[in-house]
This record gives structure tokens, C-alpha cells and sequence, in this order.
């Protein structure tokens, strides 16, 4: 199953990486709203944009925002969760701020910011980073909390080696397991975020496309109805796209945690 | 939902106590005096705590809306006005806009403590009103669907742990999988046109007809269809976490002995599995109580159901500012009071429960 998800991921980004973004924004008014047919494969859209290769970009866009921002959200996460991991006295600060942030709806949260920071690309990765990262914090503070009491990290601390050296070259990379597992899953569920957020409005602005923009096209019923070429192929591409990433991160999790026997599929 | 999963593994080893006085054994634990006052002084321990992460989450919003870009005055004039600086200061300095910002702060506080929450910026309106009418239609909204995904969802899931690997269970997974994997405005987008416009067996939008009175029969057949979409999300959710924690509760080794015991197989797993296997459920079902909240915004937004999400979407685009403040407050509310049920659910779940 997991194979078959990770066949799925690398056909979605060859195709989004082969998108040209010449073809997805050149209008076309004489030749709008037809359906799909050769010149055209999934016909075009209200301004005569070819929707195959806006689909196409908008796949490369909403995998971008979705990588981006899951590597973003880790990278404070760790950084974060290191520390209170680690020192005792920012533990209970750093875990205050969490509890504020997790206690939020975080769709709301997102809407929230989004509109008081303005939408646009490199904003929405950086939103969504913002809001995620509480999870690779929590993740990464119950590694440290447990390994920080290991035998080696003991020894090393009564040695003396440096804090920064014990943590990067003792303690993280036998904590790293699980964020691997987030890191898989955070990109499907950060995908999801960014669609959304588009799908409102507030998150990639037209005429970049990206998954969730065309999917707003079919909030007016004619669209919904008449002209389901222009929303279907962005709606089908998500749900295969985090369909096979779901596949792929309960592989890495079946494959990492050996307690995990439930789940095989 | 990784401290979920940490959850499902920290599942009692011992099995809970079996109450004879109900023929199923899942009657509700009501404590006896001594447990009920330190419950009672729990939750008022929990209260207290509340009342920082309130504060923090007002100064979180507040801090927000204040180093918006743009002008928040622009809200209040209309277009021609814009240049006028006399008039925008004026207004300006109407509002309070011009003092220091803990001073307003602590003003806005202070009037949301005495109940007024501020006026919408677009119309006038009193953000309380606002509030009170998004609170009904979305409780309604939420409650409704909340209650299909737990009567559904949990027995399915039981159900396909029971049976594990046959057809069923196979397609149960396979369900589970496709409704955590469809984002909710998609599964609202595609049940808006199967129901709404395909088969247009259910009204498509909006809460009632409209120009004609409020009448209950009229509400339901506009609540159904938001409601199985919401809800079938929860039951693919609520399904996958019962099957797991049921696996996992089905090889302990308390549930061999009952069964070698030579209890009916519907009493071991009625009395002795499922409700062992409730209570990580019930941890994640209150876990998931905040994306819950906001994945109903978008439904409603795409059913245009007013209520407390579709309002704070609306405010959201149009830059409304103490509309946005006073519906994020009341969602902190619901959540934080939400978490407090949840414990205390989990309390009358479990007698071994202490605090």
C-alpha cells in the first residue's frame, strides 16, 4: 500500500514540476468555458485558461506550499521542543504558550491571521508554519524528555561536553523517528490547510493557481453544475494526493514503531 | 493526531471494574460524596487555569488586530471620505484608536467583561447579537453532527474490529481512509451537488425558506444535509479511532480469560471490551473538539449556513475587525469549556479515575 502511495506522490510531482507556466496564464477570451477536447484537455475556464496546466501548476504551487511549510513548522518545532525538552525552566513557559495556541480552533486561528496579515503564497506558507508547529514541539520535547535521562547523555553531560553538542549529536538524531512520521503526514494535512484557505479566498490569490483556488470557481452553481471540468481534476487530484501520502506515512509508521501492529492494512 | 495515538497506547492494563446493576454494564459512574468534592475541586482548579489562557488568548487577538496593516478606520468611511484627514481623525479619535495600545487593551477588556463586545464595523450591528444568533445555528449544526458521527461511527468501528480483515472490516478501512483524506469543503462541495442538485431531494443552503416564517419542519430538511456531511466525517474519524483502540483492547489478556471463562461472546464484548475501549475515544473525540469547530466553518460556508464559522469568514474577508474579535472570544469559550466536558465525561466513564 505504502509503494503504491509513494508511485502516486512521484506521478503528482513529475506532473507538477513539468507544468509550464506559460500555459496557465495566457487567456484566451474567444475560447472560454468550453469543454474538455483535445486542443484542450480538461477544457478551459471563465477566461479561456487552459485548466490542465493551471491544475497542472496549481499542483506544483499547493505541493510547494505544502513542503515548505511542513519544513518550516519542523525546523521551529525542534528548535523549540529542544529547548523545553532540555531546560526544565522554559519547559513550563514554552509549554503555557502551546497550550494557548493548541487550545484555538486552528482553522479559525488561520482565518484569523490570514486576514489580518494579507493572503499570498510566501504568507500562507509562513501562517500555516506558525500555527503547526506546536505538534513537531510536542513530538520532539517527549523524545528529549525521555532520552535526556539515557545512559549516554548522562555520561556525557558529567564529562562536560557543551549542551549544543550534546543535544545536536546525542540526543537528535534518536529523536528524529517520529518526525518523520509528522513530516509525512504534516504535508497531506498542510496540503488540506492550504486548499481550504484558498477555497475561502484568503489563501493563494488568483491568477496563481494552486489546487484551492480552482476549486472556488465552484462555489457559484453554473460552475458547480454545468462546467464540472474546471473543479473536478483539482478535487481529484487532492484526495489522491493525501490518500497516497496517508498510505506512506502509516508505512514509515508501521515500519518505525514496532508496537504499532494494528493498523495493517 | 500523533498524542492521540500516544493515547490509544497508554490503554488501562487492567480492565475497568464490572458494574452488575445494568444487564449491558455500562452504566454511568456516579462517584460517591468524598470522590464528588475532589472532583468538584478539580474542576474548579480547572477553571482558575482557564482564566490565564483566556487572557492569553484575548492579548493573542487583541495584539493581532492591532498590527494589522491598513487603517482601521477605513471600515467607517465611505470611499469619497477617505481623503479627508480632519474627518479621519475625528473619527479616530471617536473610536480611541489614537491612545496607547495597553490602554486599549485594557478598555476592550473591560467592556467585554461587562458583556458588550463592540459593534460590527460594516453595519452597525451589535457584535453580541451577532454572536448569539451564529451560536444557536452553529450549535444546532454541530450537535447534530456530532451526535450522527458518535451513534454511526463508534459502533462501525467496533463492529470492524470485531471482524477484522473480512469485507466489512476491509471496507470500513477503506471509508474510514477516503473521509480523513477529503478535505471538508470537498465533501461538502461534492454532497452540495450529489443531494442538492443531482437528486434534489434536500433544500441546497441557507438555514430556512426564504420571506417565510420559522417553522421546525422547514429547519430540519435545511439542517439534514449540512449535517450527514459534517457528519460522515466524523464517522470515518470516529470509526478508524474505535477499530484501533478496540484491537488493542481485544488482545489483553483480561478478555481471554473472559472468554475461556465461557461468558456469551455478547458480554465480553459489550461489558468487557467496549468499554475499555471507549475511553481513548472519548480522549480523542475531545482531542479533535477544536478542528471539529472549525471544519464545520467551512460547511457552512459552502451551504451558506449562518453560523458562528460562516459569520467569522464573512467578517474575515471583509476586514471586519471587532466582528472577527468578538467571534474568536466565543470560540475560545466553546473550546475551553468543551475540554473541561471531556474530562469530566472521562471521570463518570472510568471509576478508577482519581484526581
Amino acid at each position: 500500500m505504502a509503494m503504491l502511495g509513494l508511485v502516486v506522490i512521484a506521478i503528482l510531482v513529475a506532473g507538477a514540476l513539468a507544468a509550464s507556466e506559460s500555459g496557465a496564464y495566457t487567456q484566451d477570451l474567444a475560447n472560454h468555458e468550453l469543454p474538455p477536447s483535445l486542443a484542450h484537455w480538461f477544457g478551459t475556464d471563465s477566461l479561456g485558461r487552459d485548466v490542465f496546466a493551471r491544475t497542472l501548476l496549481g499542483g506544483r504551487v499547493s505541493l510547494a506550499v505544502g513542503l515548505v511549510s511542513v519544513i518550516f513548522s519542523t525546523v521551529i518545532g525542534v528548535v523549540v521542543g529542544a529547548l523545553a525538552g532540555y531546560y526544565r525552566r522554559l519547559d513550563f513557559v514554552i509549554m503555557r504558550v502551546v497550550d494557548v495556541i493548541m487550545s484555538f480552533p486552528q482553522f479559525v486561528l488561520l482565518l484569523l491571521l490570514a486576514a489580518f496579515i494579507g493572503p499570498g503564497l510566501l504568507n500562507i506558507m509562513v501562517l500555516i508554519a506558525v500555527l503547526t508547529w506546536t505538534v513537531p514541539c510536542r513530538l520532539i520535547r517527549g523524545q528529549f524528555l525521555s532520552l535526556r535521562e539515557a545512559d549516554y547523555v548522562v555520561a556525557a553531560r558529567v564529562i562536560g561536553v557543551r549542551d549544543r553538542l550534546i543535544v545536536v549529536r546525542h540526543i537528535l538524531p534518536n529523536a528524529i523517528a517520529p518526525l518523520l512520521v509528522y513530516m509525512s503526514l504534516g504535508v497531506a494535512s498542510n496540503v488540506i490547510l492550504e486548499a481550504t484557505l484558498s477555497f475561502i479566498g484568503l489563501g493563494v490569490q488568483p491568477p496563481t493557481p494552486s489546487w484551492g483556488n480552482l476549486l472556488n470557481t465552484a462555489h457559484s452553481i453554473t460552475v458547480l453544475t454545468e462546467q464540472p471540468w474546471q473543479w473536478v481534476p483539482a478535487a481529484i487530484l487532492i484526495v489522491l494526493f493525501v490518500l497516497a501520502v496517508n498510505f506512506v506515512g502509516d508505512g514509515i509508521r508501521d515500519a518505525l514503531d514496532a508496537r504499532s501492529t494494528v493498523e495493517r492494512a | 493526531m500523533e498524542e492521540a495515538e500516544r493515547e490509544l497506547r497508554l490503554l488501562p492494563q487492567h480492565p475497568i471494574p464490572v458494574d452488575d446493576r445494568s444487564p449491558w454494564g455500562l452504566t454511568v459512574n456516579i462517584p460517591p460524596l468524598e470522590l464528588q468534592r475532589i472532583m468538584a475541586a478539580y474542576i474548579i482548579r480547572r477553571l482558575l487555569i482557564a482564566i490565564p489562557i483566556m487572557f492569553g488568548i484575548t492579548i493573542l487577538i487583541f495584539v493581532f488586530v492591532a498590527l494589522a496593516p491598513g487603517d482601521a478606520v477605513d471600515a467607517y468611511l465611505r470611499p469619497e471620505q477617505a481623503g479627508d484627514a480632519a474627518l479621519r481623525a475625528a473619527i479616530t479619535h471617536a473610536l480611541g484608536l489614537d491612545q496607547p495600545l495597553p490602554i486599549r487593551y485594557l478598555d476592550w477588556l473591560a467592556a467585554t467583561l461587562q458583556g458588550n463586545l463592540g459593534f460590527a464595523a460594516l453595519t452597525g450591528e451589535p457584535v453580541n447579537a451577532i454572536v448569539w444568533r451564529g451560536l444557536l445555528a452553529s450549535g444546532s449544526l454541530m450537535l447534530t453532527a456530532l451526535a450522527i458521527g458518535i451513534v454511526i461511527g463508534i459502533p462501525i468501528g467496533a463492529l470492524g474490529a470485531l471482524r477484522q480483515y473480512s469485507k466489512l472490516d476491509s471496507g470500513i478501512t477503506a471509508f474510514a481512509f477516503l473521509g480523513i483524506s477529503t478535505p471538508s469543503f470537498l465533501a461538502a462541495l461534492g454532497g452540495l451537488y450529489l443531494f442538492g442538485v443531482l437528486f434534489p431531494i434536500f433544500p441546497v443552503g441557507g438555514m430556512q425558506a426564504a420571506a417565510v416564517p420559522f417553522t421546525i419542519p422547514d429547519f430540519l430538511a435545511h439542517l439534514t444535509l449540512p449535517a450527514l456531511i459534517l457528519g460522515f466525517g466524523y464517522v470515518a474519524q470516529f470509526s478508524r479511532y474505535t477499530r484501533s483502540s478496540m484491537l488493542e483492547v481485544i488482545s489483553q489478556l483480561y478478555i481471554t480469560t473472559a472468554v475461556s471463562k465461557g461468558l456469551p461472546s455478547r458480554t465480553v464484548v459489550v461489558r468487557h471490551a467496549f468499554r475499555n475501549a471507549l475511553i481513548p475515544v472519548v480522549t480523542i473525540i475531545g482531542l479533535s473538539l477544536p478542528s471539529i469547530i472549525g471544519g464545520a466553518a467551512v460547511t457552512e460556508y459552502v451551504f451558506a449556513w449562518p453560523g458562528l464559522g460562516w459569520a467569522v469568514i464573512n467578517a474575515a474577508n471583509q476586514r471586519d475587525f471587532p466582528t472577527i474579535m468578538g467571534i474568536s472570544l466565543c470560540f475560545a469559550v466553546v473550546v475551553l469549556i468543551a475540554n473541561l466536558l471531556t474530562d469530566v465525561t472521562y471521570a463518570l466513564i472510568d471509576p478508577r479515575i482519581r484526581y
